[in-house]
């Protein structure tokens, strides 16, 4: 149990691709009740990323963001640790060419973390130690994806594309980081092998076992060690799959959907992966006001959760919030594609 | 090693941070950078300074391409434009996240992060700017 001190957020920034498409659309390629699915998985739509969209890409117009909200010279940035199960390159980081594009290079620590959906989660707590440790002024943690589902499997309706970035330092905190908790076990629920396209899964093991058993776990150790409740949070955020799960994870908790609203992007953009639970951040410190506690718990598959205790200050006053457009004004803006359209861009097509 | 590679990698500068210079004789500013400036020539030896440019602009004029060169052909029809930038120098990019029929002579345009072609499935990618309506 790490207890931070004046360790915290600095500035922040998330990216959204502009294109959408209805989970009805999918369904009705498949012969299924689109109305039905929606409903069942509390998804309407979701992202997808654009010909010219990638991870890196959203991973470099989320650090921007965040960079423009602040007044920090890139280069005090010491590492850049970027979370994604959708790296670009399956050998050569992500990270630098974030770093790159920034202005952040070269004195710095790089390196790219894949933990399923909590690699980004990961990366903030590499970060804020970095800093505690006094190894470095500034760290940029990034979770992004341009996830991938198989045609026809339960993921195509969700899985989409997104990010968020987060400056951690110590001066001028945002958002002090007061705790953060990990809990892990070997829990295979979803996977992909190695030179795989296509992630496989469990089907319902991906519930109770796995997403339900990490997060509650984790949860319930954070606010045991943090000395807190559920209602003394003004917010709350735990990874969304779906519209179902946050929603069920947040009451077995004891927290509210009131707690949950300004942090559940799912049934508008869909599953994120990496970058579900941080763009559900992001959305709340566009709101937040000083004070506000705000209380996250990510999920990777594989599997394992992150939880932290995050405190508002004063100095979320002084950020230049109006810089960057807010995670809900990325939301409404949007352009629907159909399925003709998805297939081409999510490389579905084949020709000789 | 696709042939394009060190190419590339020499202009990151420009294509990810849109650095640009300035001649230290008559203040004109460059994007791409020049070795010496076509104005001042020889005066100008050693007095360019590099310069970050803001990446935002107007849109002079614009084309539909409808028939795409390789790599570009899955995204036709898409708008290519000749762009002021604020601070003079004229670039052409891709314009992307609006709809063909909103893209305007006189539109301010802002640069985007993204991928712009790459050397086939196993070759190295290519990242730089293309331009967006200013929010």
């Amino acid at each position: 149990m790490a207890i931070m001190e004046k360790v915290g957020i600095v500035s922040y920034g998330a990216n959204i691709p502009r294109w959408r498409i209805k989970v009805e659309d999918i369904a009705s390629i498949w012969g299924k009740d689109g109305k039905v699915i929606s409903k069942g998985l509390g998804i309407n739509e979701k992202s997808v990323p654009s010909f010219d969209q990638d991870t890196a890409t959203i991973s470099v117009e989320a650090a921007r963001a965040a960079l423009k909200r602040c007044n920090i010279n890139p280069q005090d940035i010491g590492a850049i640790y970027i979370g994604s199960e959708s790296h670009p390159y399956a050998v050569k980081p992500t990270g630098t060419i974030v770093g790159e594009a920034i202005g952040a290079t070269p004195d710095l620590m790089v390196a790219d973390y894949e933990f399923a959906c909590k690699a980004g989660t990961a990366a903030i707590q590499s970060c804020t130690a970095l800093v505690k440790a006094e190894m470095i002024k500034y760290g940029l943690a990034v979770g992004a994806d341009t996830s991938q589902a198989a045609p026809g499997d339960a993921l195509e309706y969700s899985a989409s594309a997104g990010g968020a970035a987060f400056i951690i330092g110590k001066d001028n905190v945002i958002a002090s980081i007061n705790h953060t908790i990990s809990f892990t076990s070997d829990t295979p629920d979803f996977w992909r092998r190695a030179q795989r396209k296509y992630p496989s899964h469990g089907g319902r093991f991906t519930g109770a076992p796995a997403y339900f058993k990490h997060i509650t776990s984790c949860a319930i150790n954070l606010m045991r060690n943090a000395g807190t409740k559920p209602e003394e949070y003004d917010y709350a955020i735990f990874h969304q799959p779906n519209g179902k799960f946050p929603v069920s994870v947040a009451k077995e908790l004891g927290f509210t959907y009131d707690q949950i609203k300004q942090g559940l992007l799912v049934p508008y953009i869909g599953n994120t992966y990496s970058g579900a639970s941080l763009i559900g951040l992001a959305s709340v410190l566009d709101v937040a006001k000083p004070g506000d506690r705000i209380f996250l718990t990510s999920y990777g598959s594989g599997a394992g959760s992150d939880a932290f205790d995050i405190t508002v200050t004063e100095k979320i006053n002084d950020l230049f919030r109006e810089n960057a457009p807010s995670v809900f004004q990325m939301v409404e803006d949007k352009e629907y594609i159909d399925y003709g359209m998805y297939t081409k861009v999510s490389e579905l097509l084949f020709w000789e | 090693m696709g042939e394009g590679v060190a190419r590339f990698w020499r202009e990151i500068p420009q294509r990810y941070n849109f650095i640009g210079d300035r001649c230290g004789s008559c203040e004109r500013i460059f994007f791409p950078p020049k070795e010496s400036c076509p104005f001042c020539r020889r005066k100008s030896m050693g007095k360019m300074k590099e310069i970050k440019l803001s990446g935002k602009g107007e849109i002079v004029t614009y084309t539909i391409i409808h028939v795409g060169p390789e790599d570009f052909e899955e995204q036709v029809p898409y708008p290519i434009a000749i762009v002021k930038l604020e601070e003079g120098p004229q670039i052409t990019a891709q314009i992307v996240d609006c709809n063909i029929d909103e893209v305007k002579i006189g539109m301010k345009v802002e640069s985007t992060f993204r991928k712009i072609r790459q050397d086939g499935s196993t070759g190295a990618i290519y990242y730089g700017y293309k331009f967006k309506k200013r929010c």
